[in-house]
């Protein structure tokens, strides 16, 4: 099927793009014609051809993106005639081809007004790279300016002539400047800024003629005056390009304009009009956005789609004045009943306008001028329809994304179909899906795949925050790798050391990584091999964290802290006299701890071997305070004492607490045991929490405390003992190999897709198939378990390293100082 | 074996430490010199040793011995235990933050089993460098 476009300017291009997707079967043969010399250019741009850029540089593709689509493209060839009846089109340069069907994308011309003296030597018009040369060799010999026109393209080009060092007019005929997008106070601010600029505003001016001998000398108006001029630039509007149109017969507007009904069709059903020529509903769209929503609209219809075009939102954000201009919506307030808010700043030169609806509750436009940094995300709230804040007037406060936090909910609120990039047409799902699905986190990558941004380049600012938005919600940093000597992210070194055997850090160092390792790497080594394999981690001390290297918390001064383990918080009176007897021989400041077990602080660290020794000698373990492990399993005093009590939460605490003691994960595990719903163990603020029911337990998972509290999620209901020392052996093994380094149980489920519903399915229904592993590999690290204190306590190698001096074994330190507080020491503060 | 650190200074006094075996591969101990303490660390790795002041300057504490070691950019450095602030330890500045506090570093070098620390001469007994 031979289709002939007519005009090789931005829509144009944009139809022969989309069709080419849409052309599955390959069964178009496209015909361009460019009246240009040029391959089309972003004309939404055009300005920047002042500061530098080529006509190569606005170039929409590559010079061999015709040829290579098999388009055959013919530049500086305009069609002069069309042959509607024979369906045939001839160019200036002869040509003559048939079609089968034709798309007029013939854009629109500047307007020029019917007065005299306007093709004189210095008038121009600024629409075309050739206009605008033609503008910059004038500019040379010209002192002043003058633009007739105070709209939006008229202000782009009286700052364009502002940066030629001109002095620089603008004329507008209208009592404001921007009459269609402003009010009346925006508009003064406006003026203000430019003013400030060094533009001359010159309002309720109608030009009556242009004056001179050969070339410009002045403008003249109806009110008599005039104001003399080197050059004139006329930017007064647009009349669409709609002669072939006429000529051979089509419906056209009366003020000019294609006519077109809502699938784009002129009134002969095979051609079609796009872009800046076409009228539809008595509304010529002077924008790229909508022109770009025609040529997909084209595209389908031709490709056996029905997709029909209905209007478009003509909200617009002025760049490069220097002066931030934007206006949205019912901008004026002209469509609907509303409710006005204004907002104004005139040392900053501030002006801020929001149309609501009448109860509150929906932005239906608005106006921004001096700071529309909050224009992205103003214009989603409006074009989604999002509820605003009970007081609308915060928006004013905040600007850019903080204001979208106050616009319900900002990005994250968007739905999925939110045109982000109208230009391109790019929803927030797509940009979304480019990062989740092909793995691009950079604002280029996402360029490139989605083209969102690649137009008047509006949306950027929204684009980078949906990036970094989605990679929050994958739990992405920027950067996976675990430092500089792994470029691996925690789960996969995981499944390395898993698969290759691997029982050592340098074994990991030389097959997985590079240089000599690091405070941040060696500890999540460490924590992996712990959890793997589960061997004495003081075979490595070196890699361990302090903490663990040393297997008790370093304090102030440098001294250590003892916690013995107390299984479920019970513990006897004998056991009690001991932990005082110890404390009292080595001077121990004793505190308890807000888990339930006794802490012993300021030993030094030649002692620790000999404190350790006397409590396991009174049937004491390590505690695990220090370490990313299981800490303790906290029990409320349940059914043996307790008048509502339903089950043994103690005893249940302590067999919870004796199978997973001492085990390493990505960060530390808290547990807790209450024997009834009253919940007197807090087992609800737990990494895994168990809570009695009449039929059985109820089994919680992923609380916090700390600074973020968090309450746990039921992940299964109604279980008995057993069940639930499966449920939770699955659960603690996959969070263990799956989790990053220093993710709490919380943080975990925050950051996984599916959240807890995915959890359940994969711990109680065993949706992955895993479950039977997990429980092996659990049962195997509850296996292997042993006291990490006795290790020591018994190997003399290792007691060696338990001394301040190597040269000078059991000498203490003699920097560390303590202070007395109520009948107790405290180290000294720091200095 | 026979390695030294830094290019060996002329009046340098070279202080047995200890045996290469007392010090735990690619971690630290600390030595008594005189009244002073001194962190002294084996890269088994890459075969080479370094020792610095025990004194983190950050809090004032004698800890440094007991820090992590590893390698920046191929750089070794060590980090403190107490808030793993980082230093080089070629050169002792801080490579973590803005703080200008750096600590010192003393020439070792291996002699058969034993490991000696070089002490300068007009250094000798002097202060550790404190923030
Ligand atoms: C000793 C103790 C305070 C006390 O005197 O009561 C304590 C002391 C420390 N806590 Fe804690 N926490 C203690 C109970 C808690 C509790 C309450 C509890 O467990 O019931 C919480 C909130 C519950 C929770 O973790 O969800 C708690 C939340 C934290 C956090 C924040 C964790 C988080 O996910 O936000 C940290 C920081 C960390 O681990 O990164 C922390 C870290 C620390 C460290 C290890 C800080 C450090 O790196 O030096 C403290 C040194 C302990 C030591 O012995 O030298 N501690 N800490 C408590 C020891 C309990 C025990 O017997 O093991
Ligand atoms: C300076 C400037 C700044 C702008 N800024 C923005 C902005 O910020 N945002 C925005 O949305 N829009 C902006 N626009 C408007 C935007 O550029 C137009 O909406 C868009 O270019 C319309 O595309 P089009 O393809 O319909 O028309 P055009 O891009 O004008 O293309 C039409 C092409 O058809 C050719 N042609 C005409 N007749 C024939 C024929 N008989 N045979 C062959 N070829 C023919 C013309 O020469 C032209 O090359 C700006 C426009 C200008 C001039
Ligand atoms: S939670 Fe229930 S069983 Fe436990 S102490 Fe409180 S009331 Fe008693
Ligand atoms: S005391 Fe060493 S880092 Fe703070």
């Amino acid at each position: 099927m031979k289709i002939i476009v007519i005009g090789n300017g931005m829509v144009g291009h944009k139809f022969c793009e989309k069709l080419l997707t849409r052309d599955k079967k390959a069964e178009f043969q496209i015909t361009v014609f460019g009246e240009e010399p040029y391959r089309a250019y972003n004309r939404v741009h055009l300005s920047e051809y002042f500061s530098g850029k080529t006509a190569e540089d606005l170039s929409l593709v590559d010079r061999h993106w015709y040829a290579s689509n098999k388009i055959e493209l013919y530049l500086d060839d305009a069609v002069v005639e069309i042959d509607k009846y024979n369906k045939t089109a001839i160019s200036s340069m002869g040509r003559k081809l048939p079609y089968d069907f034709l798309v007029l994308a013939t854009g629109s011309a500047p307007f020029v007004p019917d007065i005299p003296g306007t093709s004189k030597y210095g008038v121009f018009v600024y629409r075309t790279i050739d206009d605008l040369e033609l503008i910059t060799s004038y500019a040379d010999k010209a002192k002043k300016a003058v633009v007739i026109g105070g709209g939006l393209l008229g202000l782009e080009a009286t700052k364009a002539l502002k940066d030629l060092n001109l002095e620089t007019h603008v004329v507008e005929f209208a009592p404001r400047l921007m009459p269609r997008q402003l009010d009346e106070s925006g508009a003064e601010f406006l003026k203000t800024k430019l003013e400030h600029m060094g533009i001359h505003v010159h309002l309720n001016k109608t030009a009556s003629s242009v004056s001179g001998k050969e070339k410009v000398e002045a403008l003249e108006f109806k009110d008599n005056s005039k104001l003399e001029s080197d050059m004139v630039v006329i930017s007064a509007g647009i009349k669409p390009r709609d002669e072939l149109a006429r000529d051979c017969g089509l419906r056209v507007g009366p003020r000019g304009g294609v006519i077109v009904n809502h699938k784009l069709q002129t009134s002969d059903p095979y051609i079609y009009a796009i872009g800046e020529c076409a009228l539809f509903e008595g509304m010529v769209y002077g924008l790229v956005a909508p022109g770009y929503e025609m040529a997909d609209i084209v595209a389908s219809q031709l490709t056996g789609t029905d997709k029909a075009f209905r209007g478009f939102d003509m909200s617009t954000k002025l760049k490069l004045l220097g002066v931030d201009v934007a206006s949205f919506g019912d901008a004026l307030a002209m469509e609907n009943e509303c409710r006005t808010i204004v907002f104004e700043d005139r040392v900053w030169g501030i002006y801020k306008r929001l149309n609501v609806s009448p109860d509150g509750k929906h932005l239906l436009g608005g106006i921004l001028v001096g700071d529309a940094s909050a224009y992205n995300i103003l214009l989603q709230t409006y074009q989604n329809g999002l509820a605003l804040p009970q007081n609308a007037e915060d928006l004013f406060m905040k600007s850019g994304a903080a204001a979208g936090k106050i616009a319900g909910g900002g990005i994250a609120a968007l739905p999925n179909a939110a045109l982000i990039c109208s230009c391109e047409g790019v929803s927030k799902g797509a940009i979304c899906c480019t990062v989740k699905d092909q793995g691009i986190y950079d604002l280029d990558g996402v360029k490139k795949i989605t083209k969102a941004g690649t137009g008047c380049g509006g949306c950027i600012p929204m684009i980078k925050d949906i990036i970094s938005e989605t990679l929050k919600e994958l739990g992405k940093k920027i950067k996976p790798a675990i430092c500089e000597h792994f470029d691996y992210r925690r789960q996969e070194l995981f499944d390395l050391v898993k698969v290759h055997g691997i029982k050592t850090f340098d074994e990991a160092l030389d097959k997985f990584g590079n240089g000599a390792g690091c405070e941040v790497c060696k500890p999540v080594v460490a924590s992996i091999l712990a959890s793997a394999w589960n061997e004495l981690i003081l075979k490595q001390a070196t890699i361990q964290d302090t903490n663990d290297r040393y297997l008790a918390n370093i304090q102030k001064g440098g001294t250590y802290s003892v916690v013995p383990r107390i299984p479920g918080g019970e513990i006897t009176p004998d056991k009690l006299i001991v932990i005082g007897r110890v404390a009292k021989k080595y001077n121990l400041y004793t505190k308890i701890t807000g888990a339930q077990r006794i802490d012993m602080f300021g030993a030094h660290v030649s002692e620790l071997p000999l404190i350790w020794e006397e409590l396991i000698e009174a049937g004491f373990e390590s505690g695990h305070a220090y370490g990313k492990a299981l800490r303790t399993v906290k029990s409320c005093v349940g059914s043996t004492w307790c008048r509502f009590g339903l089950h043994d939460s103690v005893s249940f605490a302590i067999r919870i607490e004796e199978r997973y003691r001492g085990l390493r994960a990505p960060h530390k595990i808290k547990s807790a045991v209450s024997g009834c719903v009253r919940e007197c163990a807090e087992a609800q603020s737990k990494d895994f929490g168990i809570i009695a029911t009449e039929k059985g337990w109820n089994l919680f998972v992923g609380g916090n405390g700390g600074s973020k509290p968090q309450h746990a999620l039921l992940l299964a209901s109604d279980i008995d003992e057993k069940t639930c020392i499966r449920y939770v052996d699955r659960f603690l093994m996959f969070y263990i190999k799956t989790a990053d380094p220093l993710t709490r149980t919380a943080t975990w489920i925050n950051k996984m897709e599916g959240g807890i519903d995915y959890l359940q399915n994969v711990i109680v229904n065993d949706s992955l198939g895993i479950g039977a592993q997990l429980e092996a590999e659990m049962q195997n690290l509850v296996d292997h378990y042993k006291c990490e204190w006795k290790e020591v306590v018994e190997s003399p190698a290792l007691r060696k390293h338990f001394n301040h001096f190597i040269n000078q074994p059991g000498e203490k330190d003699p920097n560390v100082r303590f202070e007395e507080l109520r009948g107790q020491k405290k180290a000294v503060d720091w200095k | 074996m026979n390695y030294s650190t830094t290019q060996d200074v002329q009046d340098i006094q070279w202080y047995p430490a200890c045996m290469i075996t007392d010090v735990p591969e690619n971690g630290g101990v600390c030595v008594k010199y005189k009244e002073e303490q001194i962190a002294l660390f084996h890269f088994a790795r890459r075969g080479e040793w370094y020792a610095s002041q025990n004194l983190c300057p950050h809090r004032r504490q004698m800890a440094i011995s007991r820090g992590m070691i590893g390698s920046q950019c191929g750089e070794p450095k060590v980090a403190c235990p107490l808030h793993k602030k980082t230093f080089s330890l070629i050169d002792g500045r801080c490579l973590s933050d803005e703080e200008d506090c750096g600590i010192k570093t003393y020439p070792v070098k291996v002699v058969d089993e034993y490991v000696y620390i070089g002490i300068a001469g007009e250094e000798n007994g002097s202060e550790a460098i404190c923030a």
